[in-house]
């Protein structure tokens, strides 16, 4: 880290753990008699508590959102970049919350976490849950915190359903809804990719049917290939040839199946990478919330009819090398907004990094959140 | 670059939005149209722009612009969405004119066109003496004109003609922003259109 980037950081953060006693029901039926959410804060909540920011973690995400912690300076907050004093969402200014959502693994209630009822890992009797799930969970999150109503709420990818679900299921506790490289609902491509990945870890011998915290081991190979595959679709092809272009590992040309391209080595550090810290069971969940996502569905597939609800003034942003979650799809949600006369502002940004650009620091996205967010009244 | 002309545009514009109607700006630039509009109006409306400049200090003015390409026409936006689709000094630029004018009479009730006329007596002047016309409303050198058509008011009526455009209203003003109400297509700098089906 240099000086620069030193001062616009939020510095040293914790992390916090909020407890709901009260039994929650999920779309699907099953009920959790209680759960906990891990949270970080950035800023300060202003005293009419106007000034909150919710951001939404996509598939891999969590609520290690921004800044570092003490006993790990090295492990900063995933979208620091655009998080800070003096940055797009701004900590001067907002208080901003990250939360890591009901079933992942990075502190909130999971599979990996105790069932009360058996002792046991939740593992595969963990429930299935959905967007709408979380958003009414973030929504305890927002009382725990005393915030009536998110000045925004900002997510990318999955992310950026939850900010849009936030303005149907709450739309007066919403005032602004940032929907970033995402879409009002998965293609059949993408549900395809989605289902390849779950078959990678379903199929791995040490998946176990979802329980394999009994049997000591984690099925890494097939976590590690739905990551490899993953990670493709959020690069664009130019960035790779760019990046990687057809460059071999020293001593390729071997007629072997060894590492012999860069890519090959980049995919499998990634994919390794990944498998050492991110949970299957979760990984399944995160990706069937997404197939799940249509609020459309109950319109018949009128998507305007779906929005009319909604009461926030939505930005929405799409990356032209972003083919996993294309530019037309977020200018769906626009036209959508557009027909029902809904405040609704639309940017693109040219940000060479495919569907991962919404995590990058691109000159004209950050002007736009950053210019956006000077209409948020306090 | 604000020419005098802007400000009669503009005004001649403003008065032909109803309160509360709902507009589209094609090629918004900043939004400062649109920001007078709903101001004075109480219009409710959206840009489209295509620069990234203009579309953040649009949004930073809390324009509802939306990032695009007016050549990729109006595709997503419903008929009828808007009871005025405008289109300010910017048709000269486009090179789907008879498209995109279909678009905005497809999206809109009505459609609101500026160009400058290129037939303007100091245009015709510029040509006379061997050189291409730099004025109020065409203010820039041949090398750098994001201009793609250079037509009159002559042209594009014959153009509305044969596209069935009807003609509501005509307004053409000089360089200095005065209406021209005689030999229009030789006294004006920049004429201004109602059109409709």
């Amino acid at each position: 880290m240099n000086v620069s980037q030193q001062q616009m950081s939020v510095g040293c953060v914790i992390s916090q753990t909020a407890h709901f006693n009260l039994p929650l029901t999920l779309k699907s039926g099953a009920q959790l008699p209680a759960f906990e959410l891990s949270f970080e804060t950035y800023g300060t909540l202003n005293a009419a508590k106007s000034n909150a920011i919710l951001v939404c973690h996509a598939l891999s995400g969590h609520h290690h959102v921004a800044g570092y912690y003490a006993d790990q300076p090295e492990n900063i907050g995933w979208w620091d970049s655009i998080i800070g004093p003096g940055k797009p969402l701004d900590t001067n200014r907002f208080f901003i919350v990250g939360v890591n959502n009901l079933g992942g693994c990075h502190g909130s209630t999971g599979p990996v976490s105790i069932n009360p009822a058996t002792g046991k890992h939740w593992g595969a009797d963990f429930p299935v849950v959905t967007v709408e799930d979380w958003v009414a969970t973030q929504a305890r999150l927002a009382d725990y915190l005393g915030i009536d109503a998110w000045a925004a709420v900002v997510g990318g990818s999955l992310g950026g359903m939850q900010a849009l679900q936030w303005t149907l299921s709450f739309p007066d506790r919403v005032r602004h809804s940032l929907v970033i490289a995402s879409a009002a609902k998965l293609s059949a491509e993408n549900i395809a990719f989605n289902e390849i990945a779950r078959q990678a870890i379903l199929s791995d011998p040490d998946f176990h049917g979802g329980n394999y915290y009994e049997h000591n081991t984690r099925p890494l190979n097939g976590l590690r290939l739905a990551r490899m595959l993953g990670h493709i679709t959020y690069l664009s092809d130019d960035q790779m040839a760019e990046k990687f272009g057809r460059r071999q590992r020293p001593g390729a040309g071997s007629y072997s199946f060894d590492v012999e391209f860069e890519i090959e080595s980049y995919l499998r550090y990634q994919g390794d990478k990944f498998a050492g810290f991110f949970d299957a069971n979760t990984y399944l969940r995160m990706t069937r919330a997404l197939d799940y996502f249509d609020p459309a569905l109950a319109y018949e597939g009128r998507l305007a009819d779906a929005l009319a609800v909604a009461r926030a003034s939505f930005l929405v942003v799409a990356f032209s090398t972003d083919w996993r979650f294309a530019p037309f799809r977020s200018r769906e949600i626009v036209h959508a907004l557009v027909h029902n006369g809904q405040s609704v502002a639309y940017a693109e940004s040219n940000c060479a990094h495919g569907h991962d650009s919404f995590l990058m620091e691109d000159a004209h996205y950050h002007a736009v959140i950053a210019s956006y967010l000077q209409r948020v009244v306090l | 670059m604000i020419a005098n002309t802007e400000r009669a545009d503009f005004d001649l514009i403003a008065s032909w939005v109803r309160p509360n109607e709902r507009v589209l700006d094609l090629g918004c630039g900043d939004g400062s149209l649109l920001k007078r509009l709903i101001a004075e109006r109480g219009a409710y409306g959206y840009g489209i722009e295509r620069e990234e400049a203009g579309v953040q200090a649009a949004i930073a003015q809390g324009i509802n612009v939306i990032q695009g390409d007016l050549e990729q026409g109006l595709s997503g936006f419903d008929d009828g969405t808007f009871s005025h689709v405008v289109l300010s000094r910017t048709l000269q630029t486009v090179k789907h004119t008879e498209h995109l004018l279909a678009e905005m009479l497809r999206v809109g009730k009505e459609a609101v066109v500026s160009f400058p006329n290129f037939a303007y007596w100091k245009n015709r002047m510029a040509v006379m003496q061997g050189r291409m016309p730099v004025s109020e409303d065409l203010p820039y050198e041949w090398f750098d004109t994001p201009n793609l058509r250079f037509f009159t008011i002559l042209d594009f009526e014959s153009l509305c003609s044969k596209m069935e455009l009807v003609i509501r209203e005509r307004q053409v003003l000089d360089e200095q922003g005065n209406l021209i109400l005689e030999e229009p297509n030789f006294l004006g700098s920049l004429a201004i259109y109602r059109l409709g089906r």
